[in-house]
């Protein structure tokens, strides 16, 4: 089986339109499901579901959120902690306020109510552009994080001001509070991420999407053709934090279990997710988890290598970590604005022609 | 405005005719009456009045900086005009956003190409089905039914503008990578997927070449007679322009100075002028 | 007068004196902006940056030296030697000069032409750099910056201000050290404008801040004008990061007081050296103002947000800013 388009002809729009044109493609993306469904949960260990994956599933939430917002629609946020934090706070409230209800729910629930926190935020985009938005989104950034930590209401009255999630079950399986299995957790998240990624795909190859692309390449072109801009950044802006919102109830509530909101959803929250775009690909949703999977794993990596191997101190490596990333974020920008994203869909195009390289 | 100027043509009872080669023009299909435009200081466009007839093809030209530009820009609706009225179809226009005069059916090309250079050429001109796609976002997310088949309808519509202007091979080129005469075609293919009843063309064929200057003239001709387009057009070249259109404005200085067939402006005295340079006053 | 009046005087002084420093910070972008039109996110790290070269020079620290025992399985840490102050103010100067023509030459000559937003998200890049560079240079602890200038309320105004009111008034409070920092900020913008006007360089400076091609055609090489500006950029940032730093110690969170001079720039608009100062003292005086008479009533700590949301508003009215030009847009 090779990795050909020759011979896979394509005999309708439909499946000339379809995500992975390539048959490989199809098969691979099916056998990537399988196990992360079927084979993952069996061989997952607490220390790798803490330190890579559940982390992974839930940034690349977030990613996609962001992805949608800046890499689709061209408006840059640097306020994406703070939405995470209102999807966390969000479903902390609704997992005390209905108990009854399950927490899946909540959570959905968590990414709409932090869609139309976002969305309110968005408003100014229609006039402000360029980075005076995205120091406008810090306006959000801050505003929200200092609201969450001011008023009691948010965090119900408890005494150290932090959230913490109760315990809650899925089919009978605790996946919140402490008694947790690394396997609920880890397929909890990757449901979200499967149905996120599935839904974040549909609505940018359809027309949403390409509203969103236009307002990105040319506004003023694409209110000319016909593209209200409000409402091209209003959805972008809706749809971006609920994946985000999602993201940040996910973080807090199977993940986490106690926030801290300066602490965990602070600023460098924000651009930890920016730096996941950048670096995964500015929009594309497979970047996206390319992104979020390079910023999880590099400080594992470097702790590996650094403490584990060499004995460093942790905040010796830890500092190597600010310095790579920055130089990474440098290096992408300056080769590869399109990021890991488009050296896999480099490798793919010279693969297919593979071995003749004409 | 000075009456002699302006042939009479304008004044002439707007009664439906067939032109030499055929084509149907009919009544008034655009009227723009007294627009004057500003910015600050500067007068763009004074008091200048003028009609485009259905079916026809209706060019403006004028030397640099005459305000031509402008003029698309106040009937396409991005600039609105400090004084007079646009008429469209019969109903005067209120002050409207441009995404709206769009809806209305007014498509338009730009003199600088303003194509979506992120998207590839198929997504470009898929952008010009956008205000045909009304699917909601909850069909669209999941991608079934109305969505899929919605995206199909218009991806066949396209499939023909695509044909029609023989693009075929770049389809699933992005636009970044195109040279600049087929960049052009690219966004005569976005104007043309709007299915528009007024189409817009500023300088369609800058910087071409003779031969992407003939093709561009028969698209020009083929949009007219094939989709019987109403097309206004600015440019330059004044032998396309001859050939090209049923009257022709001239405008200098954002003032009118010439109104009528290709024969009767290339006759103006005040025409005349403008482009050979005499003196005013 | 009443002391409640007073004492928003006093407030109002002490917003004045916070928004030449936040004036100060945002003059640096101004600085950068104008002739690259690149936003210098990474100003308030240069601050830091700065500020802990200096100290670590200062105390005649070796550099990396962290990194080089865990190597070497050495035990240095210091030079043995201490350096006068001004001296290590020049030292501090080269190092950033040095870091100017390194950002030019490594970062943004790769990056010409590129679109603005891409130029912001490299420099946020660059920002996390610099920052772990500096913590790996000089060590991630606090430290404390003692130049000598002089500290704490200032006797002669409180007691000269006393009787201005009535028995609960006890005279303004006002820290020499800001009165100090406001002093050098104005002759640092003084000197800064009589250089972008009067000398050879600082023509080129405003001649590429206008127009690229044209000053590449006059012979102006954009090259030189861009690592000049990141050094004086770089000039400013030490001076921010030594008030600062003097003020409340060389650590982490001053990179974070600079992005208050994100807000002052929105107010003030990136290309307006006279709007940089103006939206500085707009918003200096506006926190502590919402500070003393709102903040009580909501909980406090409005100082985190309230720039932000105040420009965030005004930019929605006035989107050029107070003095930029009114954009007019184009197809």
């Amino acid at each position: 089986m090779f990795y050909r388009e020759a011979g896979d002809f394509k005999t309708s729009y439909a499946a000339d339109n379809q995500t992975f044109p390539i048959a490989f493609d199809r098969y691979r993306y099916w056998v990537v499901l399988a196990i992360a469904f079927l084979v993952m949960p069996f061989i997952i260990n607490d220390y790798w579901a803490n330190a890579l994956l559940i982390p992974f599933l839930i940034y690349a939430i977030a990613a996609i959120g962001l992805n949608i917002l800046t890499g689709y629609c061209g408006q840059v946020s640097l306020g994406t902690g703070a939405f995470m934090a209102v999807g966390a706070y969000s479903c902390y409230k609704l997992m005390t306020a209905f108990p009854d209800v399950s927490i899946l729910i909540h959570v959905v629930l968590a990414g709409g109510i932090t869609a139309m926190v976002g969305a309110a935020f968005g408003l100014p985009s229609l006039r402000i552009k360029g980075f005076y938005l995205a120091v406008a989104t810090l306006a959000a950034q801050f505003f929200l994080v200092w609201l969450f930590n001011k008023v009691p209401w948010f965090y119900n009255n408890s005494a150290s001001g932090q959230i913490s999630a109760p315990e809650r079950f899925v089919f009978g399986v605790p996946v919140t509070g402490a008694n947790t299995d690394a396997w609920a957790v880890y397929l909890v998240c990757l449901v979200f991420v499967t149905g996120s990624a599935i839904i974040a795909r549909n609505m940018t190859r359809g027309s949403m999407g390409r509203k969103w692309m236009a307002i990105r390449d040319m506004d003023i072109a694409a209110e000319i053709i016909g593209v209200n801009p409000l409402r091209a950044k209003l959805s972008a802006f809706a749809v971006s934090s609920f994946f985000v919102g999602i993201s940040g109830a996910l973080f807090f509530s199977v993940y986490l279990g106690a926030v801290e909101v300066g602490e965990v959803f602070g600023i460098n929250k924000s651009f930890l997710v920016l730096f996941m775009v950048i670096i995964g690909g500015l929009g594309s949703i497979f970047g996206s988890f390319a992104g979020a999977a390079f910023i999880v794993c590099l400080p594992v990596v470097l702790k590996l290598i650094g403490v584990d191997l060499f004995g460093w101190p942790p905040d010796l490596v830890a500092h190597f970590n600010l310095i790579i990333v920055g130089l990474l974020i440098m290096f992408f920008l300056i080769k590869e604005p399109h990021g890991l994203a488009q050296l896999w869909r480099v490798a793919k195009e010279k693969l297919r022609l593979w071995p003749f390289p004409h | 405005m000075n009456e002699t100027a302006t042939p009479q043509m304008q004044d002439q009872t707007l009664e439906d005719y067939t032109t030499a080669d055929g084509r149907k023009i009919g009544g008034v299909m655009m009227d723009l009456k007294s627009i004057t435009l500003r910015f600050g200081g500067l007068i763009a466009i004074n008091d200048i009045s003028f009609n485009i007839r259905q079916g026809e093809i209706r060019a403006i030209i004028g030397p640099n900086g005459a305000g031509k530009s402008s003029m698309l820009n106040v009937i396409s609706g991005f600039y609105q005009p400090q004084e007079g009225e646009v008429w469209f179809m019969g109903k005067k226009r209120p002050t409207m956003r441009p995404y709206k005069v769009a809806r209305q059916g007014i498509a338009r090309t730009f003199q600088n190409i303003a194509l979506f250079e992120g998207m590839t050429v198929l997504d470009n001109i898929m952008t010009g089905r956008l205000n045909f796609m009304k699917t909601g976002w909850v069909a669209q997310s999941i991608w079934l039914g109305s969505a899929k088949k919605e995206e199909t309808i218009n991806r066949q519509k396209v499939e023909e503008i695509i044909d029609f202007l023989e693009i075929q091979t770049i389809r699933k080129t992005p636009v970044g990578r195109l040279p600049y005469g087929l960049k052009k075609r690219v966004e005569l293919a976005r104007a043309l997927a709007a299915e528009p009843n007024l189409l817009l063309l500023d300088e369609p064929m800058a910087g071409m070449n003779v031969e992407e200057k003939e093709d561009m003239s028969r698209f020009i001709l083929d949009v007219n007679d094939e989709f019987g387009t109403t097309i206004a057009l600015i440019e330059h070249d004044m032998g396309v322009v001859m050939d090209l259109s049923d009257r022709v404005v001239v405008m200098d200085y954002g003032k009118k100075i010439g109104d009528g067939t290709p024969d009767e402006v290339r006759n103006n005295q005040e025409v005349i002028e403008a482009y050979l340079g005499v003196s005013h006053d | 007068m009443s002391a409640d009046f007073l004492y928003g005087i006093e407030v109002i002084l002490n917003g004045l004196m916070a928004g030449v420093m936040y004036a100060l910070v945002a003059l640096g972008f101004v600085l950068i902006f104008k002739a690259s039109g690149i936003f210098n996110f990474a100003q308030g790290v240069m601050a830091l940056f700065a500020a802990l070269t200096l100290v670590g020079i200062m105390e005649g620290q070796i550099p990396f030296s962290h990194l080089i025992n865990e190597i070497f399985g050495t035990k240095i840490h210091n030079f043995g030697w201490e350096v006068p102050a001004l001296l290590a103010i020049a030292l501090t100067l080269l190092v950033m000069v040095a870091f100017a023509w390194a950002v030019q030459q490594f970062l943004f000559k790769h990056l010409v032409g590129q679109e603005p937003i891409i130029l912001f998200m490299a420099t946020i890049g660059l920002a996390y750099f610099l920052e772990g560079m500096g913590d790996l240079m000089w060590g991630s602890n606090i430290k404390t910056l003692d130049l000598g200038l002089p500290q704490g309320g200032s006797r002669v105004i409180e007691e000269l201000s006393a009787n201005l009111g009535g028995d609960d008034f006890y005279g303004f409070f006002i820290d020499k050290l800001d009165m100090v920092a406001s002093v050098v900020a104005i002759i640092l913008v003084l000197a800064l404008i009589a250089f972008s006007q009067y000398t050879k360089h600082g023509r080129a400076m405003r001649a590429v801040a206008d127009d690229h091609q044209a000053a590449l055609s006059v012979g102006i090489s954009l090259n030189f004008i861009w690592v000049l500006v990141w050094s004086l950029a770089g000039l400013v940032a030490l001076v921010a990061g030594v008030m600062w730093g003097a003020k409340s110690g060389v650590q982490f969170s001053l990179s974070l007081i600079a992005l208050k001079a994100l807000p002052v720039l929105m107010l003030g608009g990136f290309t307006s050296i006279p709007g940089a100062i103006v939206g500085g003292l707009i918003i200096g005086v506006g926190e502590k103002l919402f500070e003393y008479t709102v903040g009580p009533m909501i909980g406090g700590a409005t100082e985190n947000w309230f720039a932000y949301v105040l420009a965030l508003l005004f930019l929605v009215f006035r989107p050029q800013g107070l003095f930029g030009e009114k954009i007019i847009e184009r197809v």
